[in-house]
């Protein structure tokens, strides 16, 4: 029994540590925050599965019926103080749970401007919760994620392409580029359906909903090139609805943004409008032929969003 | 002990059925008989079960490789939005009324439901209403492309341009399942409310009719709502108007709204009956009372409440405040109490038991376990922060699976194994039984075990290709798809060939105690000759005492001498 106890601990620790594993790389403040999170959730979630899988299994082993046993077993009911425990027990657990949870998306503050007021402006109205909870080694990610916003950047989402408006600079690009160590916020459009702004490494998506500008703020702190995925299925060519994000030192984005603004505006290559193309084309020797299965009319993509910087892909390269 | 008559048994054992055929062919007629209704809506809901596998191993047959070459991308998207609507609304919803039709009357000693007519139209609309659905395949624009959500503005968008297009036959379909739904809810309420036995007070009722009852509750509140959405995503569809259509100034999270607050509570509709069954078949097979049976019993309603709350974790990442999205975390995993005090009950049952392996108990056990699992990657979720990474990635996918398949349909499994030989007064193959055990439950994990890490490592749900780096959990996913298609073959020829020419076995081959197992099996017409007067509780292995005052059935003797009082002196 204690020993059990103790190995079902040493196994909670050890899943608590391999969870951060599981993950794409940390590439933003937010991205720490909620690996703390979910290694929190993997040991408790790993101790609860064993402290209740154990003596399952044990009694599945050792209580079984002899061959011809046909008796029955022990008449227990129930037992007042067990059934106590085994209901207090969760409670306060999922109460530490959603607690903590609580204060990791506090401390996250992706939300919209109205929220963030406070939590910018400690001068104001300070509610008791603004103190980071356990603060050494947080306290990087903590400050990260407390500066106000140096960059804005436009977001618009649409059957099936991601373009990014950069307005200081009058910059448009098909590919998402941001500075690293700096609090990005976006604002989030959608022209037609339901969209899903979602980048892995950073843990973090949003609907993208049509006829709302959502705001949505995050802090990238690695540099390196990230994928940026539609999360919301958005109709036929929603899983080719993927581009990269570029998160790069301060001066190479400066360069970047200058670069790109002496572009002029050209037709940037789309996947949906590529395969969409090969349908009605067929015969060209393209991977749109090795489909097996032909299908149903779909709504047209959009055109090819005009813009000016795309990244440099030959046609072969997107998933399709 | 006195026999009362040779003859007797011999009219009460048979399935005569006044007026109608005495053999198969009465499962085609419009009977009223609710154990004739109960296996019409098992058999017909299995072969959609079938008809949703089959879309289910070709989106595997796909996924086995990173590009879209195996079907386009609009014929995967109708596949998996039928496959998700079929699954729910023809198989699932479908095969446990079909359970709870064949099996609350016998267990609570009446001898139909409350309106057999009304029981007898609610199962026929769900052949109709396969039907329609299924006719999608059929119309210019093939099925429905938008989910089982069917979420506008996709679901709005109509690339055809006619009226009679999938779209439209998939909501009229969901609005006919749901009326029958509504309608099979108020004959279960009813019959469960008014027409127990007398004896039988709410703390003698079996584990199982309380979570029929607290899941048909369910269905009076949420339908409506849904209805209502669907309704109404009907005219924007069709006349033009803009519930939920951005271009005309509606709101498409107001249908996000409709839609979750029946479909969240809906997942309890479909899991408190496994629950339920869980409940039945461990004691029986464990010959031990269930542990803290009153507890287990009242949780079922305590979901029934708390769940009707946490609609909005489905809408985390919508444009939900904040003050929402905390909330709802915490109503969230408030259900995590009483689902917790089920499996605590559990394995409390089974500990110190006298346990037999046979096939029922196996998936009941090989459910508990999955739900287990299942339950806590739901608290993960319930969690807003870790849900705004993981929300619409295949780890939603594992989680709903290993409740959806590792614990529901696994609970059907172990009741149909279970109930076999009440339904047919025959015993299945033990052997058939295993193989198939061990296939599902190793196909079940194989399948949707990897889907978690896909899901943490951002692959999103829905997609027809994805990018190589997740190929390898995918392959073995696959290969787990097609052992579960695999795993089916040996239930269907277990079933069909033992229901023709299994061993004949007495009425209550498993020792039970239960009301249900005091008639013949298969039962006679009207259940029970005499109303049987309940005067214990539930589950009383171990405990001597008998269940009812005197024999529902005279005449028929073997049963345990604990189950009815003696005639004293
Ligand atoms: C401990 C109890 C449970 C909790 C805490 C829980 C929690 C959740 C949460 C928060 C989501 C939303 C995830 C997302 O969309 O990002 C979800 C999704 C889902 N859950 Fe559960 N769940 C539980 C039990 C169940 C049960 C019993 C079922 C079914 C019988 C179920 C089926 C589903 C389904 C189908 C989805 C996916 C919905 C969709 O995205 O289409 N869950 N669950
Ligand atoms: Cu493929
Ligand atoms: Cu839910």
């Amino acid at each position: 029994m204690t020993v059990y106890a103790v190995l079902v601990t040493f196994a909670s620790l050890w899943m608590a540590k391999q969870a951060y594993s599981w993950f794409p790389p940390e590439a933003a403040a937010e991205a720490k925050l909620l690996d703390d999170l979910f290694s929190l959730f993997t040991g408790l979630g790993t101790f609860i599965y064993l402290g209740v899988i154990g003596p399952f299994i044990y009694s599945l082993i050792f209580h079984r019926a002899e061959k011809y046993d046909l008796s029955d077993g022990p008449d227990i009911e129930g037992n007042t103080w067990l059934e106590i425990i085994w209901t207090v027990t969760p409670l306060i657990l999922v109460v530490t749970l959603s607690f903590v949870s609580y204060r990791t998306y506090e401390k996250m503050s992706i939300r919209g401007p109205m929220e963030l007021v406070h939590l910018h402006m400690p001068q104001m109205v300070e509610p008791a919760y603004a103190e980071p909870f356990d603060s050494t080694p947080q306290q990087e990610i903590q400050e990260a994620v407390e500066t106000s916003p140096i960059e804005e950047i436009d977001v618009v989402a649409k059957q099936w392409a991601w373009i990014f408006h950069y307005p200081n600079q009058d910059v448009t690009s098909t590919e998402l580029h941001l500075p690293v160590d700096r609090r990005v916020r976006f604002k989030l459009h959608s022209e037609d359906v339901l969209h899903g702004f979602y980048v892995p490494a950073f843990r973090l998506s949003q609907y993208v909903v049509p006829h709302e500008d959502i705001d949505f703020e995050l802090t990238p702190v690695k540099i390196g090139t990230y994928r940026l995925r539609d999360s919301m299925y958005s109709g036929t060519y929603f899983a080719a609805n993927q581009t990269d994000v570029v998160v790069q030192s301060a001066s190479d984005y400066q360069q970047w943004l200058a670069d790109a603004a002496a572009q002029t505006p050209t037709p940037a290559f789309n996947p949906a409008n590529y395969e969409y193309s090969q349908v009605f084309e067929p015969g060209s020797g393209n991977t749109k032929d090795k489909v097996a299965v032909r299908g149903w009319a779909t709504i047209p993509p959009a055109p090819p969003p005009v813009v000016n910087y795309a990244p440099k892909h030959e046609p072969e390269s997107p998933p399709v | 002990m006195t026999n009362i008559s040779i003859e007797a048994p011999e009219v009460v054992r048979g399935q005569p059925y006044p007026g109608a055929p005495d053999n198969w062919k009465r499962f085609f007629t419009f009977s009223t008989d609710h154990k004739v209704i109960g296996i019409q809506y098992i058999v017909t809901s299995f072969v959609f079960y079938l008809i949703g596998g089959l879309f289910a191993m070709i989106m595997r047959g796909e996924l086995i490789t990173p590009e879209a070459d195996l079907v386009d991308r609009t014929v995967y998207n109708a596949l998996f939005t039928m496959h998700g609507s079929v699954m729910l609304f023809f198989w699932t919803f479908p095969v446990l009324v079909g359970l709870g039709n064949y099996l609350v009357p016998l267990m609570i000693g009446a001898r139909d439901m409350a309106f057999p007519r009304l029981n007898a139209v609610s199962f026929w609309m769900i052949p109709i209403a396969g039907i329609l659905m299924m006719s999608s395949f059929l119309v210019p624009g093939g099925p429905s492309q938008s989910g089982w959500w069917a979420y506008p503005p996709v679901s709005l968008q109509n690339p055809t341009g006619n009226l009679i297009n999938g779209q439209v036959l998939w909501i009229l379909s969901v609005a006919i399942s749901g009326v029958s739904s509504i309608m099979g809810a108020v004959n279960f309420v009813t019959t469960i409310c008014r027409m127990r036995a007398p004896g039988m007070t709410w703390f003698k009722t079996p584990a199982f009719v309380w979570a029929v009852l607290a899941a048909q509750l369910i269905q009076l509140y949420g339908l409506p709502a849904l209805t209502g959405g669907a309704v109404m995503l009907l005219l924007d569809l069709t006349i033009g108007t803009s519930f939920f259509n951005p271009e005309g100034g509606g709101n498409p999270i107001l249908y996000q709204h409709f839609f979750w607050f029946y479909s969240h509570p809906a997942v309890y509709v479909m899991v408190l009956p496994a629950f339920g069954t869980f409940s039945e078949v461990l004691p029986v097979h464990a010959r031990k009372p269930l542990f803290g049976y009153r507890v287990i019993a009242a949780s079922s309603l305590i979901i029934t409440v708390i769940s009707s709350a946490v609609w909005v974790h489905h809408m985390f990442a919508s444009a939900t405040p904040s003050w929402m999205r905390m909330f709802f975390m915490v109503t969230t995993m408030l259900v995590a109490i009483p689902s917790g005090v089920k499996v605590f009950g559990w394995v409390a049952t089974v500990w110190g038991g006298k346990i037999r392996f046979t096939t029922p108990m196996l998936f009941a056990l090989g459910g508990i376990s999955n739900w287990l699992f299942a339950g806590i990657t739901g608290i993960f979720l319930g969690s807003a922060p870790i849900d705004l990474h993981v929300h619409n990635t295949y780890f939603v996918v594992g989680h709903f699976h290993y409740v959806l398949y590792g614990a529901i349909v696994m609970a059907i499994y172990a009741a149909i194994y279970h109930w076999f030989p009440k339904m047919t007064g025959r015993m299945y193959y033990e052997g058939l039984g295993k193989l198939h055990f061990v296939l599902t439950y190793i196909g079940t994990a194989l399948i949707f075990l990897p889907m978690h890490p896909l899901g943490l490592m951002g692959m999103p749900r829905r997609v027809a290709s994805y990018d190589p780096e997740f190929a390898y959990w995918n392959v073995v996913a696959s290969i787990g798809g097609f052992l579960l298609g695999l795993s089916t073959l040996p239930f269907i020829l277990n079933m069909v060939s033992s229901w023709i020419r299994g061993e004949k076995v007495g009425n209550n081959p498993w020792r039970a105690y239960g009301l249900e197992w005091l008639t013949s099996s298969p039962p006679t017409v009207e259940n029970f000759e005499e109303t049987p007067i309940v005067i214990s509780g539930p589950y009383g292995y171990g405990r001597h005492q008998p269940l009812v005052e005197h024999a529902p059935n005279p005449g028929l003797t073997d049963f345990p001498e604990s189950f009815t009082k003696q005639p004293s002196s």
